[in-house]
């Protein structure tokens, strides 16, 4: 590897955790759209910077620029507020009239010099080793990695301060009020974290990877874990690997970094989403099977249960009794052998102690619907976990 | 004189987008009763608890807890919102829910500890909880979801209690459990408030009641105001209760 090739990576890898964190709570407040209207709308606070400092480096932009993306959230806000419209569409008000006025901007007083809305809002990875940062004469490494490192380092220290007010005002905003962390700071917090992170790192990746990158961990992580700080792990992992695996896959197919990264990202969420444990499609596919099992397989131990008289357990009657297929049947009465639950001697079966026990207690839960009596079954049987 | 007083509201008036919903309330609690606020839907119960603990700012009037302003006295306070107030599909456990029942004393940043976990394991013990404290709370049925949101309130050690009807969709067991910890925290000296639907149960759970619909119409001992006359004025109907006394 060379040394560009090392520091994109580096740079990918840090732009993806420094996305990653706020994302996960935009996820969790139901506020995705937000990151895509921030990652617009800013293009005037940059334009205007551009114009005050003529320097496009100059890190006025970044605060103009995040300045703007709070702006964005308040008007949302204002117009959600009157009632008249829901919030996608005051998203969706809002960006397009901020972004138009970022290009007129530009269109009217910017001929002359570099700046147009692409090199604006399609940052190119591959470029960003070059624009390195000096001082005085000294070579200090990629410029987007020390604004992204700083970031970075700043949203990690407040993630450690503020974890639990984060959390509780996400979850419950009455209960974070009534306790006294005010939700409006903690929200305008988020957001002022979220517009600086999508503001440090559109420059270094192009603004839709920056939304990819905030929204897609985030949302695959969801599937897999209940666990507030486990979620934010994984979503860390998840932008990371998709960083560098889209590195070398834009490498090996010759293409778009961050074309190729969104593609990764989208892919890890296709594949979790199939496969994740317990939400992942065909988990759920399976249960349902499992569960469409079980449920007869609890009919065969209740009709055995009631029923003393040897012909009415004889195999073959089992059969035409309880009316189903033959597959069905012997999947029912192997998984009930399978578990010791009944014993079979000449053709006709009967439940063990096992069996027994196990047929009560069902049907105790059937009847009460209390929880507490099945908790150990649930490890075993998929019917139980509702 | 009675008891100490232990919240006190005067004048007053909500307004959701200028629309007021809640008119000049008055309203004096004493401590340690339980008291049931009673209206029919839309009458502003849940507003008013919210107005007293400062999650919406009234336009007019002044709430008052053992004598001071709200923002003084939250940790006199613990509150168990209605349900379907919070995101339930939010990744996080039963025990974590409870746990947010200490984030109050802990102010900001610091975090909770050893001695916040074994507190609110045994609130969950306490409400029949403690088997479910890793579950996810969106698997959990909506009277142990209740529960926990009891559990939670129970480990904020607090000397008032508002609860926004906490007998919404839970059995008879679980409701007769729920105002047994309910009347222990009264004997404890704990003031408790509920916002209360069944009005056959209200003279045999509660002491205190306050009848509410925009404006209050009555607030005082179970004892002797609640009848026939309140409940028509407050419900509109004519009302003849069940409260065959
Ligand atoms: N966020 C809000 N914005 C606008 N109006 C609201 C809002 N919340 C409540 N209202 C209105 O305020 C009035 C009082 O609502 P509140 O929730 O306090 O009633 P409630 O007595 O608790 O009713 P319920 O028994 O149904 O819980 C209702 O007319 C309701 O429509
Ligand atoms: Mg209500």
């Amino acid at each position: 590897m060379s040394n560009p090739q090392i520091e994109i990576q580096l740079i990918a890898a840090v732009v993806a955790i420094a996305c990653a964190i706020p994302g996960v709570f935009l996820v969790l407040r139901k506020m995705a759209l937000i990151s895509d209207a921030i990652s617009h709308s800013i293009l005037p606070g940059i334009v205007l910077g551009f114009f005050i400092t003529q320097d496009l480096n100059s890190p006025l932009l970044i605060i103009l620029a995040a300045i703007t993306g709070i702006i964005t959230v308040v008007l949302v806000e204002w117009i959600q507020k009157t009632g008249l419209v829901k919030e996608d569409t005051a998203i969706g008000l809002v960006f397009p009239a901020l972004f138009s006025i970022g290009v007129i901007l530009i269109a009217k007083n910017a001929n002359d010099v570099h700046l147009d809305v692409d090199a604006v809002l399609l940052g190119e990875l591959a470029f960003a080793p070059f624009d390195r940062l000096m001082m005085s004469g000294i070579d200090l490494g990629p410029k987007s990695l020390w604004v992204m490192g700083v970031i970075l380092v700043i949203t990690m220290m407040l993630l450690l301060l503020f974890f639990k007010e984060l959390k509780v005002s996400t979850f419950d905003v009455g209960l974070s009020s009534a306790l006294g962390f005010s939700p409006a700071i903690l929200h305008y917090g988020l957001m002022s974290i979220s517009s600086v992170t999508v503001v440090g790192a559109f420059e270094a990746v192009g603004a839709i990877l920056v939304v990819a990158l905030m929204i897609a961990p985030a949302a695959t992580s969801y599937l897999l874990t209940s666990d507030l700080k486990k979620m934010l792990m994984l979503s860390v992992l998840f932008g990371v690997f998709s960083a560098i695996s889209g590195y070398w896959l834009a490498h090996w197919l010759d293409a778009s970094i961050a074309g190729s990264i969104s593609t990764m990202l989208g892919l890890v969420f296709l594949m979790v989403y199939l496969f994740a444990p317990n939400k992942g499609l065909i988990a759920v596919m399976y249960r349902h099977k499992q569960q469409r099992i079980e449920v007869s397989l609890l009919t065969f131990l209740l009709h055995l249960n009631n029923h003393n008289e040897e012909e009415e357990r004889h195999i073959n009657h089992l059969q035409e009794h309880i009316n189903w297929q033959k597959i069905r049947a012997k999947t029912v009465v192997d998984l009930a052998e399978k578990n010791n639950l009944i014993s079979i001697n000449n053709q006709v079966v009967s439940l063990t102690e096992k069996g027994n026990n196990f047929t009560s207690i069902a049907l105790e839960y059937i009847i009460t619907n209390k929880d507490e009596k099945i908790e150990h079954l649930k490890d075993d049987f998929f019917l139980f976990r509702g | 004189m009675r008891n100490k007083i232990a919240i006190q509201v005067d004048d007053l008036t909500v307004a959701y987008n200028y629309k007021p919903v809640l008119w000049d309330i008055d309203l004096v609690v004493p401590e340690a009763v339980l008291m049931a606020i009673v209206g029919p839907n839309g009458a502003g119960k849940s507003t008013l608890i919210k107005a007293i603990l400062g999650i919406i700012d009234p336009i007019a009037g002044s709430v008052s807890i053992y004598g001071k302003p709200y923002d003084k006295q939250r940790q006199l306070v613990a509150y168990v919102p209605q349900k379907g107030s919070v995101d339930w599909d939010f990744p996080t456990t039963a025990l974590d829910v409870v746990m947010m029942g200490t984030y109050g004393s802990l102010g900001w940043i610091k975090r909770p500890g050893k001695k916040e976990k074994k507190a609110s394991l045994e609130a969950l013990e306490k409400v029949g909880m403690l088997a479910f404290k890793n579950r996810q709370i969106s698997q959990l049925s909506g009277g142990q979801q209740q529960r926990v949101f009891l559990a939670r309130a129970l480990v904020q050690n607090a000397s008032i209690y508002f609860m926004d009807e906490p007998f919404q969709g839970v059995d008879a067991t679980t409701e007769i459990a729920i105002i047994n910890i309910l009347k222990e925290l009264r004997k404890a000296g704990k003031t408790v408030v509920v916002v209360h639907h069944d009005l056959q149960t209200v003279p045999e759970y509660f002491d205190w009641v306050t009848f509410l619909n925009v404006k209050k119409i009555a607030t005082g001992p179970v004892k002797e105001i609640f009848n026939d006359d309140n409940l028509t004025k407050t419900y509109g109907i004519n009302y003849k209760v069940a409260v065959n006394k």
